[in-house]
Parts: C-alpha cells; structure tokens; sequence
C-alpha cells in the first residue's frame, strides 16, 4: 500500500515529479561524465603509449609529471648511447612532446625510427612525413578541426601541411618531424623521452637495472608506465571527483527537500487524514522517505540516460579532445550518492509532514 | 469508569491557546452514550461540538477532565495512544468527505484496511455494506469522478472498515443536496439498526438531527439541552 501511495502520489503531479527526476540526474549526468572522461583520456593515452611497440620508456631524471608535458629533459645524446652501449637494446628513438589545446599533444618523431619500431602509421588517406613542415594527424583530430589532406592550418605560429591523416591509437594525435617541432620550442638537442626496443621483452628489468646504474634517467617498463596511466596516480584528479560527488549530494539534497517540502505542503490536508485513519508519525515518514528513493532511483536511470547524451554529444564535436567512455562500474556509485542526497533532503519535510497536527492538517485549504 | 457506557466524559474541559489569549472550547462537558447509541450534537458555530468530537476521537487530548472511550482512558494516553485508537476504535466521516484524491475508491478504503493493520481480503459482510452503500459499482473511480453523494458513501465505508466501536460524523451532509443528505442519514440509520453501530453525528440541520435516537444541544461549550 505504501508503494501504491507513493506512486499515485508522483503520477498525481506529473511535471513536479519529472522536474524532480531531471534535475536529481543531473548530478548524476556530471558524474558519470567526467568519470568518463577522466578515464576516457588515461585510457586513451595508455592505448597510444602500447601502440609505440617499445619495451621501455626512458625519462629525463627530473620529470615529475606524467604525460611529459614540460620542457623536454632528456639530452638527445643519450639516443645514441642507448643504441649503442646498452646491451638488449635493439633500437631507441627519441620524441618531443609540446602540449597544443590539453590534452592534445603534438609529438615530435624521426618518420624512419619510429616507423621501424612500430611497424608505421596506419594511414587513412595520404602519406608519411617527408618534409620539415609536414604533419599528420590522427582521424579524430581531423573530424574535429575538419581537416584534409593537403590543406595547410596554422598551428604554434607555423603554417603545416597535412600530408596523412592517420589512425589513432599509436603514440600521439599530431605527429611532425622531431628536428621542426624542437627548432621551434628552441630545444634543439633535447628530447621529451626516448623508447626503447629490446632483443627480448624478458630482459626489461636487467636493462632497466643497467640503464639506472650508468645513467641518471629514469626508466619504465612499458607495463610500468601504462599503470601510472591511472585517475588514482594523477595528482588532483580523485579530489576533483569526490568535490563532484560531493556537489551531487548537495544538489540532491536541495532538489529532493525542495520537492518534497513543496509535496508535503500541497498534500497538507492529505497528511491529516492519513492522520485521522490512524497513520502514525512512522508511516507518514516511511511514505516521504519512500517517495525520495523513488526519485532518487528514477533520477539516477534519468541522469544515466543523459549520461549516453553527453557521451553523444562529446564523440560527435570534440572526439579528440575529450575521449569519453561509459563507465558502467560508476552506475551504482552514482545511484548511491543521489540516493543519500534524496533521502537527506526528504528528512525535514517527513519529519515536519509526521509531526503535522492532524486537526490543523484537516482544516488545511 | 464505565457502567454500561462506550462514551462517558465528567467536566470535560478544553482551553486552545491562541496567541497570548487562553480561548476555551469546552467548560465542563458531560456526556454518556451507551453502546449502539446513535446522537446527534447540535448547536450554532463555536459551541465546542467539534471539539469534543475531536477529543473523542482522540485527534486531540483534553485540558482537564475525564474521557472514557471503548474503555479507554484518553486524559492519560499518549500520542501513539490516540493514533492507535483513531486506528481501531473510531471511524471518522467529514462534511468535506476527505478522500484522498489520488486514489479509487477502493483504494481509499483499502489505505484505511492498512492503516489498521488488515492483512486479509474484506470480509463478506464488508462487500454485502458496501452494495447497501450502492457503490459496489463505483469503487474504481477516483474522487473527481464521483459525485459528493458518492463520495460521502466511500467515506462512510472507509470509516466502517474496520469495524470501530464508534462513527463519529461531523456534519456529514452539510455539503450534499436535499436528496444526496437522505440517502446519506438513512445509510447511518440501516448501520445502526443492522450492526448495531454507535454513531454520534455533528449537525446544524434539524430534519438530520431528528434521524438520530437523541440529540443534544451545545452552546458556549457546555451541553444545554438532552431531548
């Protein structure tokens, strides 16, 4: 019977209770979507980190951030000392990352070392870099800047020439020649990193272990450094998803108190009498309460569903910028926090409607 | 305190407060109903009839005084005392019908089956009142698509459901016409006379009040008159 009071209840006022289930989802929706989003981008850059085919990723000493994004420390020296004096190792090549619009990042490469460590680009149309101001971008990057082959684009204050348009998922979204991009960050003779392909995966540790030894590098198997690719080793990015959470339980909270004091006040008259029939003050709570987990959940199916909108929206206008995926390990983390949000925010106007006094809620007009 | 008696109050008294300004609703009422009794209350706007319906019917406890009802002690029960004999004890049907708009009909009778605790389907007594009632027919439709004659008839099942001990009836034709407010007291009647229901029944109109076995007069709080 509670059930069906509840449900009458919410089909008796149709645009409160939908209002209600949208705006409870949308803290849901924010959720969900940079959760998506967060994950999204790791995910994407572990993927294009695989993609290099290398063994070990070799970093300047120094480098604290992860995604290489500072000035490149690595003397491009030691390219040819990890070729050549580092048993195992088989073939090193070196690249420049410069950060373009976060998170795209342009990557500087040699177009034949890489290519003999990877097994080349996969191109979608045109062909590999041959010139110095030459660059290939990857198809999500030319759907989103609605680029072609052989059009010229502006990009650092230089004017290149899209030569391929490349298959993502191998090492970086735009790709130009190592020896332009480092010309034009004023580091020549420098490197972001360096990877590394050994004779055998099996001997990463022994060379990790040499290469520590006689440099002062920092090096990372590939399984190492696709790890670090995760929300909890980013710095800010966990805090930044549980102030999120934290808002949409605020947001839940207001909406649902909002909603149910106005329902309780409406339904004033209705409380008394319940009242009169003999409905105690935990039965008038239980319906209150009961009527929140409903929203809540409706709000969470609403808030998912807009979710998938997101994501839509995301693919279709900026899918190299911002690789979202669903994360459906999220579903009941998400649900659980608008469920606490409503069932806070329908305390005070249950308790209030259960303290009601059932003579003043009788003569309620 | 009891004798014989289903209601007896000794100088019942109720004070509201009102602001700063103590108002007194009854001063010193005492009243006896046997079982099966069925009273009419009558007396101008503000001579307490509703108030000392609503201490019977433990919607609020008195100031002073003494109440008894079904045996009970109502001056000494507590809250959960009074829902739980507003539960069991008493049925209430008002002048505003007062069914809850969401729901059919049936429902409206079922929520008050669940409120008093009935597990089971209504028993065939139940379905035989509610075809005396003529709304056997009318038990899927919810309350804007009954006319008030109707609605009072769901009101009176709803009140009757549960078999309480007492009907308290407050002005329960002063929103019905001519012919709905007959059909209505003769319905209180034929369940007085066929269960034996003690009913008390709020009214101003003195044709309602002569279908009751007694009436009583209020005025300024006090009962005036027995006839």
């Amino acid at each position: 019977m509670t059930t069906r009071l509840v449900f009458e209840n919410l089909k008796h006022k149709p645009m409160r209770s939908l209002l209600s289930f949208l705006l409870i989802g949308v803290p849901v929706t924010l959720i969900l979507t940079l959760v998506g989003l967060a994950n999204g981008m790791l995910q994407d850059s572990q993927n294009r980190a695989r993609g290099v085919g290398a063994d070990l990723v070799v970093r300047g000493s120094g480098t604290t951030s992860l995604t290489n994004m500072g000035p490149p420390a690595v003397s491009e020296g030691y390219v040819k000392f990890l070729n050549t004096e580092v048993p195992h190792v088989t073939m090193a090549t070196g690249v420049v990352n410069h950060l373009v619009d976060f998170p795209v990042v342009m990557t500087g490469i040699d177009p034949q070392q890489f290519d003999r460590m990877s097994g080349g680009f996969e191109y979608v149309a045109g062909h590999r870099l041959s010139g110095p101001d030459d660059i290939l971008v990857d198809r999500l990057y030319a759907a989103q800047k609605k680029l072609q082959v052989g059009q010229t684009f502006s990009l650092m204050n230089h004017t290149w020439h899209v030569v391929g348009i490349i298959e993502g998922g191998k090492l970086a979204r735009i790709v130009v020649q190592a020896t332009t991009l480092q010309h034009l960050d004023l580091i020549e003779g420098k490197v972001s990193q360096i990877w590394l392909k050994l004779d055998d995966a099996a001997n990463d540790d022994a060379v990790v272990e040499d290469i520590e030894s006689k440099t002062n590098l920092n090096v990372h198997t590939m399984e190492e450094f696709t790890a670090l690719w995760s929300v909890s080793n980013i710095r800010g990015v966990s805090e930044f998803i549980y102030v999120i959470m934290g808002i949409g339980v605020v947001i839940g909270f207001a909406v649902v108190c909002l909603s149910m004091y106005m329902s309780v006040l409406q339904r004033t008259r209705e409380i008394g009498i319940l009242k009169s029939l003999g409905a105690s003050k935990s039965f008038i709570l239980r319906i209150i309460l009961a009527e929140a987990v409903v929203l809540g959940l409706g709000g969470t199916v609403i808030g998912i569903l807009m979710s998938y909108g997101a994501w839509w929206l995301i693919r279709t206008f900026v899918p190299a910028s911002l690789p979202m995926i669903i994360m459906y390990s999220w579903w009941p983390i998400a649900g659980a926090v608008t469920l606490v949000g409503s069932l806070l925010g329908a305390l005070y106007p249950g308790l209030s409607a259960a303290r009601h006094d059932p003579i003043e809620a009788l003569a309620y007009e | 305190m009891n004798n014989g008696f289903i209601i007896q109050t000794r100088d019942l008294r109720k004070t509201y407060r009102v602001g700063k300004v103590d108002v007194p609703a009854l001063r010193g009422v005492d009243l006896r109903v046997k079982p099966g009794e069925f009273l009419a209350i009558v007396g101008p706007s503000g001579s307490g009839k509703s108030t000392l319906f609503h201490i019977i019917g433990g919607l609020t406890p008195p100031t002073s005084g003494e109440v008894h009802v079904a045996g009970q002690d109502l001056a000494s029960l507590s809250d959960a005392g009074r829902t739980s004999l507003r539960k069991r004890t008493v049925g209430f049907v008002f002048q505003k019908f007062n069914l809850l708009p969401n729901l059919t009909a049936r429902h409206n009778i079922a929520v008050a089956r669940y409120i008093g605790g009935a597990v089971s389907a209504p028993d065939p007594q139940f379905e035989e009142v509610l075809r005396v009632l003529g709304i056997d027919q009318r038990l899927d439709h919810k309350p804007n698509a009954l006319s008030g004659g109707e609605q009072q008839r769901i009101a009176i099942a709803r009140a009757i459901v549960n078999h309480p001990a007492i009907l308290l009836a407050d002005e329960p034709t002063g929103n019905l016409d001519t012919e709905n407010s007959k059909l209505v007291l003769e319905i209180l009647c034929d369940l007085n006379r066929r269960l034996g229901q003690t009913i008390l029944m709020i009214t101003h109109n003195p044709e309602a009040a002569a279908f009751a076995h007694q009436t009583i007069q209020m005025r300024d709080g006090r009962i005036i008159e027995k006839t």
